[in-house]
C-alpha cells in the first residue's frame, strides 16, 4: 500500500493549481540544477538502478532505453514524449498533463540533458483542448522563468520544448509512426533497425519516452534510486497510476505501488463492482490491448508487469476495464474490434484485412450467425494476424478476441442460433 | 463507425479560395521555426489545424491547396494527411460540433444511450449535420477519459460523467445559447472517486 508521503502526483486529483507557484510548493523545480550537474552519466545511472521500466504499455526499461542513444553527440539529439493517450481504458497521462504539468516539463529537461538532447517535442493528443492549453500555459511560464530556454536553470544548458498537436490517430502512440507523424506524414510505423535511437526524428538519434515515465523523473533523482526500487517489487518497482473504469461504482484514477492486488484497486479506492464482488465477470487489466481476465484470476492476481504476463495477460498502460455480470461481453469485444479496424493504419496486409475480418465475424457472432467451426476460424485469423506486421496494433486486436475465446468459448458458443443445425 | 466528414463537400459549398488571415499568417510563420529548416513538412499538420479552425471546423479544398503552396509540397501529400487523421473534416460540419465516443469503457456506462439521445434530440443520423446547419453528430473512438466515462466532446469541450439526463440538459443549453458546464457533469474535480446515484 503506497504511504502517503511516497506519493508522487500529489495534484492527481486537481486540488491544487497546476501552474508554477503552486507546483513549487509541492516541490517541483527544487535543486533542479543540481540535479543536472551530476552530469548525464550519472543520470542514467540512477534511472536504471531505480529499475524504472516505461509507463506506456511495453514496460521496457528506461535507463536502458536512455543508453541506447549514441555517447558521442555528432547530430542533434531529440527527446519525444509520447502524449497521444488513447488506449481505451487509459486517461492517466492526461491528469498528469492537466494537473501536474511542471513534472512533466521538468522532467523533459532532466531527461533530455540524460540523452544530450537540446529539443523536445512533446506530441500531445489534438483531443485533449483544456489539457493543451495548460501546458502551453506552463511550458511559457518555464522559459519565462529561465527554467528551460536557452540557459536552463542557469546550467547553460539550452533547452526547448515544442508542442506538436495530433490529430486523432491511435497508432501514433506507436514510437516510430510518432516521429512519422511529427515529420508530416501519415502516422505508419516503420521497420525497426535502425531504431530510433540511431535514426529517429528528422533523421537523428531519438528517445521517445511516456507522458508518466518522463514525470516521475525529476522525484526519482530528488528522492534517490533505492527509495524508488523500494516501492513495488522486484523488477516492478515504483508507483504507478491506475486508472479505474467500467463497472465499479467509483470509476477513478489512482497512483499506488505495483504489484498492488486487483482486488484492493477495485475494492478499496472504485467502491467495488456494481453489485458487489460476486457480480464480477471479467476484468481487462492494461487498456483495451491486453487479453482479459476472468473473475477466478482476479481474485488474487497483482497488478505488475510480471505477474500479469505470468497470468497470460499485461500491465500495458494500467488501464484496468471492469465488466459485471450484467455486461454482453461478445459486444464489449466486438466494440473492441471495431476499434482496432477503424485505427489499422492500413500499411501492413495482415492488420489491413484481418481487423476487418476480425470485427465482421465478431459482429456474425454477436448475433449468433455462426457455425462453432467459425470460432476455429477466428482464433485461427488472430493467429494469422499476431507477430505478422510491423508494430504491434495487430498483436492488440487480436489478443482481446484471444482472451475472450482462452475464457468465455461456452459462452460464446451458447450464442450461436446454428448451434444445432451445425 | 464511419463518418460522412471525411468525404469532399459538394462543389456548391466548396469556397472559391482560400488564405490565412494576417493573424494566423503570423501564426503559422511562428508554428514554421518549431521544426528545422530543413523538415518544413513538421509543420504540416499544425497548419492544417489552424486552416481548419479558420474555416470553422473544416478543410475546404481551397485550404489544401493552399497549405500545400504555403509549404511547397504536393497537393496529395497534403490531402493524405487530411484524410489519414480523423480529426480533419473534408465536409462542413455544425456551428457545434458534438462527438460521441462510444468505445468499450463508455460502452460499457451507457454511450450507446447517449448517442441515442443526442440523435433523438438533433432529430439527425450520427455522421450528419442538422437542417438548420447548427448541429453536426459523431461516433469518435476513445477520447482517453475513461474514468469519467461516459463522455462526449463538443468542439473544444470534454462533457463527462453524463447520462441522459445530463446530456439532454447540455443540448438544451446549447441550443438556447445558454453557458453550460464543461467537464464532469456531476459534483467531481476530476478523476477522484464519487459516489453516484
Amino acid at each position: 500500500m503506497l504511504k502517503k508521503k511516497d506519493i508522487i502526483f500529489e495534484n492527481l486529483y486537481r486540488k491544487f493549481s497546476p501552474y508554477l507557484s503552486a507546483a513549487k510548493e509541492r516541490g517541483d523545480w527544487k535543486n533542479t540544477a543540481k540535479l543536472i550537474k551530476q552530469g548525464s552519466n550519472k543520470i542514467v545511472e540512477i534511472i536504471k538502478e531505480s529499475g524504472l521500466r516505461g509507463r506506456g504499455g511495453a514496460g521496457f526499461s528506461t535507463g536502458m532505453k536512455w543508453s541506447f542513444m549514441p555517447k558521442k553527440k555528432s547530430r542533434e539529439h531529440y527527446l519525444v514524449i509520447n502524449a497521444d493517450e488513447g488506449e481505451p481504458g487509459t486517461c492517466k497521462d492526461r491528469d498528469i498533463i492537466r494537473n501536474e504539468p511542471h513534472k512533466l516539463i521538468e522532467g523533459c529537461l532532466l531527461s533530455g540533458y540524460a540523452i544530450q538532447s537540446n529539443t523536445c517535442y512533446i506530441y500531445i493528443r489534438g483531443e485533449f483542448g483544456e489539457e493543451i492549453e495548460i501546458l502551453n500555459k506552463a511550458i511559457e511560464e518555464a522559459y519565462k522563468h529561465g527554467l528551460i530556454g536557452l540557459n536552463a536553470c542557469g546550467t547553460g544548458w539550452r533547452f526547448d520544448i515544442h508542442l506538436h498537436l495530433g490529430a486523432g490517430a491511435y497508432i501514433c502512440g506507436e514510437e516510430t509512426a510518432l516521429i512519422e507523424s511529427i515529420e508530416g506524414k501519415k502516422g505508419q510505423p516503420r521497420l525497426k533497425p535502425p531504431f530510433p535511437a540511431n535514426v529517429g526524428l528528422f533523421g537523428c538519434p531519438t528517445t521517445v519516452n511516456n507522458v508518466e515515465t518522463i514525470a516521475v523523473i525529476p522525484t526519482i533523482l530528488r528522492r534517490g534510486a533505492s527509495w524508488f526500487s523500494s516501492l513495488g517489487k522486484p523488477n516492478n518497482t515504483g508507483s504507478k497510476i491506475f486508472c479505474i473504469s467500467g463497472h465499479v461504482n467509483r470509476p477513478c484514477n489512482v497512483e499506488e505501488e505495483l504489484g498492488v492486488p486487483l482486488k484492493t484497486l477495485i475494492q478499496k479506492y472504485a467502491g467495488d463492482v456494481i453489485g458487489g464482488w460476486d457480480n464480477l465477470l471479467a476484468v481487462i487489466p492494461g487498456g483495451s490491448s491486453v487479453p482479459l481476465l476472468p473473475k477466478e484470476i482476479c481474485e488474487s492476481i497483482s497488478m505488475d508487469f510480471d505477474s500479469l504476463k505470468e497470468a497470460g495477460s499485461g500491465l500495458g498502460t494500467a488501464g484496468v476495464i471492469v465488466m459485471n455480470k450484467q455486461t454482453d461481453i461478445v459486444s464489449a469485444i466486438r466494440r473492441l474490434s471495431e476499434f482496432y479496424k477503424h485505427e489499422s493504419c492500413g500499411q501492413c496486409t495482415p492488420c489491413r484485412e484481418g481487423t476487418g475480418w476480425l470485427m465482421r465475424m465478431m459482429k456474425k457472432i454477436e448475433l449468433g450467425d455462426f457455425i462453432p467451426e467459425d470460432l476455429e476460424m477466428l482464433e485461427n485469423v488472430t493467429k494469422q494476424i499476431e507477430g505478422h506486421t510491423i508494430c504491434a496494433l495487430g498483436d492488440a486486436a487480436a489478443w482481446p478476441i484471444q482472451g475472450l475465446l482462452r475464457h468465455f468459448k461456452n459462452e460464446v458458443l451458447l450464442r450461436s442460433k446454428k448451434h444445432y443445425v451445425a | 463507425m464511419t463518418s460522412s466528414f471525411k468525404e469532399f463537400a459538394s462543389d456548391s459549398l466548396q469556397p472559391k479560395e482560400f488564405s490565412f488571415t494576417a493573424e494566423n499568417l503570423r501564426e503559422a510563420k511562428i508554428v514554421l521555426k518549431r521544426y528545422p529548416k530543413d523538415y518544413p513538412e513538421g509543420a504540416l499538420m499544425p497548419l492544417l489545424t489552424l486552416a481548419q479552425k479558420q474555416s470553422k471546423g473544416w478543410l475546404p479544398k481551397k485550404a489544401i491547396e493552399y497549405i500545400a503552396s504555403f509549404l511547397k509540397v504536393s497537393e496529395i501529400k497534403v490531402l493524405e494527411i487530411a484524410t489519414f487523421y480523423s480529426m480533419y473534416n473534408l465536409s462542413p460540419v455544425g456551428k457545434n460540433h458534438i462527438e460521441v465516443c462510444t468505445t468499450t469503457p463508455c460502452m460499457l456506462r451507457g454511450s450507446d444511450d447517449i448517442l441515442k439521445v443526442c440523435e433523438k434530440f438533433l432529430n439527425i443520423n450520427s455522421g450528419s449535420v442538422s437542417k438548420d446547419k447548427r448541429f453536426s453528430l459523431t461516433e469518435v473512438e476513445c477520447l482517453g477519459a475513461c474514468v469519467n466515462a461516459p463522455v462526449i466532446k463538443i468542439d473544444q469541450d470534454y462533457f463527462e460523467d453524463l447520462d441522459s439526463k445530463s446530456t439532454l440538459n447540455l443540448l438544451d443549453c446549447l441550443a438556447e445559447n445558454k453557458t453550460v458546464k464543461k467537464g464532469s457533469q456531476i459534483m467531481r474535480r476530476g478523476t477522484e472517486p464519487v459516489r453516484r446515484k
